[in-house]
């Protein structure tokens, strides 16, 4: 469309973790126990603090990379654009903010849909990212899942979907909204069609995604200390008026109150996930 | 104005729409010419005398018997189902439900339900799929009860489960948004056949006070964040996120109950008879297909 001319081929994205602290390049420090840590080191650990065990967050694509045999993946519907239906502005304009994002991602929207083989299972999996407006489910998040799974429906594909979101998009109202609707109708289908789709939920996951896709999975499971919740945790106080219980929304919470299947380390998770597909696919 | 926003085949609420038109032109005289604003609007939608859905029930439906419960937790007065009869044809009703007095409100939560208020709903829905019968859904909520009870028992997992579930329901579901529809709160009874919604209700990805807290970092931006999330009736037929927009009584539905459950109980008719005839798979396929076509987006 016209109203976004590509100047310049979108850069790859940066390697390494961006929300952590960079003090001399070579260093970086763990933003929950303030280690100083090596970049390679830490890099060679997943993202992982050795010290404190703090999963920091990562790249949609370095997910893709890490759960796919050889770290192989073809991406799919990587040309799908917002076209800012309400031409929303509040301190920015909206077309603006997506502009930003796309340069400084590298992608087009906040989700990488990507087809390979997961111990050998022909898979698809849809990896967010957060840094892309906050990760938040808009038209084109909502429609590269939907097909995902449809697609995964005809092929007879297996689907994991890596969370990562502070929910639906604001700045496309409503629309935003009836996303949760269309990925929930389309996984319904996926359900009768007794295809195996596993829900991750990482560091942040809240809101519409996790009224949504997110709990859908016919196993959800999230990683060590991962914030997952409906409402965020400010509105929770501003309407109860009493300070939140430590550990609330805490990935641990939700899985000592039954919401959650496991809690799984992320040097473990590709395992985890190859196991499960290894019981719920036949023929592979 | 009236006519550009009703869907072709409108014909038996005509009567109703010229009576408005004559009523609003002498208005025009001496009153407000213009049509509301989205802020008054939102006034209309939350004001405290509108119909909540139990009015809709005395009023249009017959024999309803309250069912309470999730039959796994707990009950929550925040949503109102049962069994009733519309017409005569036994059917499903449900719907959030606030109070009017500090003490019912209180008691129904603000319309804020609970995960067992959507568990509940799901229950009786899938009773009416059981048994055959339609369903009737009614949404009037600020939002899912934000709170650590809530979040404890899995609110996101009750909404998420319910927009699954209903996305599959063989029956004919008929939704209407009556008042406020508060973002995932309202959509998790609103995965519907037909969807109307009131000439002064709004819905939401999120409330206006929400955003603005956000994204203005002041609430006190309410008002533009109001306009700037495109929250009407006509925004949300314009979108195709609505199926038609049902009229309301000269200075809103609040100003008579009476008025507007007769508008309302026409367009009812007219939903439940468009999907009535289908065959399940072609409704449950349409209905699929319809929010499948939900959402704005270019391809390069």
């Amino acid at each position: 469309m016209a109203w976004f001319r590509k100047k310049e081929a979108p850069k790859s994205p940066d390697p390494g973790e961006e929300r952590t602290v960079r003090t001399e390049g070579q260093f970086v420090k763990c933003p929950k126990c303030d280690a100083l840590l090596v970049k390679g080191e830490i890099e060679d650990n997943l993202n992982v603090c050795p010290r404190c065990d703090h999963h920091m967050r990562i790249k949609a694509a370095d997910r893709l990379a890490m759960t796919f045999d050889e770290g192989e993946w073809e991406e799919l519907d990587s040309a799908l654009v917002s076209n800012d239906p309400l031409n929303f502005v509040d301190t920015k304009g909206y077309d603006k903010r997506l502009e930003e994002a796309q340069k400084s991602t590298g992608i087009m929207d906040a989700v990488i849909i990507g087809e390979g083989r997961i111990g050998g299972h022909s898979s698809i999996i849809c990896s967010m990212e957060l840094s892309f407006v906050g990760g938040s489910l808009g038209s084109v998040v909502g429609e590269k899942i939907t097909r995902a799974i449809e697609r995964a429906i005809e092929k007879k594909l297996a689907l994991v979907i890596f969370s990562a979101s502070g929910g639906a998009r604001m700045q496309e109202g409503a629309i935003s909204l009836m996303q949760m609707a269309k990925i929930s109708a389309a996984l319904a289908r996926m359900d009768e069609a007794r295809l195996p789709f596993i829900s991750v939920l990482t560091d942040p996951t809240t809101g519409g995604v996790t009224a949504s896709y997110a709990m859908l999975g016919d196993l959800n499971i999230a990683e060590p200390g991962a914030q997952i919740g409906f409402a965020g945790p400010r509105v929770i106080e501003q309407t109860i008026r009493q300070k939140l219980p430590e550990g609330f929304q805490r990935a641990e919470f939700l899985l000592s109150h039954g919401m959650l299947d496991a809690v799984v380390q992320r040097k473990n998770i590709r395992e985890f996930i190859i196991d499960s597909l290894n019981f719920m696919m036949r023929n592979s | 104005m009236v006519e550009r926003r009703m869907a072709p085949g409108d014909d038996e609420t005509m009567d109703e729409i010229h009576r408005r038109l004559k009523e609003s032109e002498a208005a025009n005289l001496t009153a407000d010419p213009q049509p509301p604003g989205v802020w008054e609007r939102v006034q209309m939608a939350r004001h405290e005398t509108r119909p909540y859905t139990l009015d809709y029930i005395k009023l249009v439906f017959t024999d309803f018997h309250e069912l309470h419960g999730d039959r796994r937790f707990g009950e929550d007065a925040a949503i109102v189902a049962g069994i009733a009869r519309y017409h005569d044809e036994p059917c499903v009703v449900l719907g959030h439900q606030k109070g009017r007095t500090t003490r019912t409100r209180q008691q129904r939560n603000f319309g804020m339900p609970k995960p067992e208020g959507y568990r509940k709903a799901l229950r009786v829905m899938k009773l009416a799929e059981k048994f055959n019968r339609p369903i009737f859904t009614f949404i009037d909520t600020p939002g899912a009860y934000p709170g650590i009870d809530a979040e404890e028992r899995g609110e996101a997992e009750a909404i998420a489960y319910n927009l699954r579930e209903m996305a599959k329901l063989r029956v004919p579901v008929i939704v209407t948004v009556t008042g406020e529809g508060g973002s995932g709160g309202a959509l998790a009874i609103a995965v519907g056949d037909v969807v109307l919604m009131l000439e002064n209700a709004i819905y939401s990805v999120i409330s206006p006070e929400g955003c603005a807290s956000i994204l203005w970092r002041d609430r006190a931006f309410a008002e533009q964040a109001a306009k700037a999330l495109k929250i009407t009736a006509e925004d949300l037929l314009q979108f195709g996120l609505i199926d038609k927009i049902v009229p309301e009584p000269q200075g809103g539905a609040h100003t008579d109950h009476e008025a507007m459950a007769r508008i309302l109980d026409k367009h009812l008719s007219e939903a439940l008879a468009s999907v009535k005839g289908l065959g399940e798979a072609e409704r449950v396929g349409r209905r699929y297909d319809k929010f499948r076509a939900m959402g704005e987006f270019s391809e390069r």
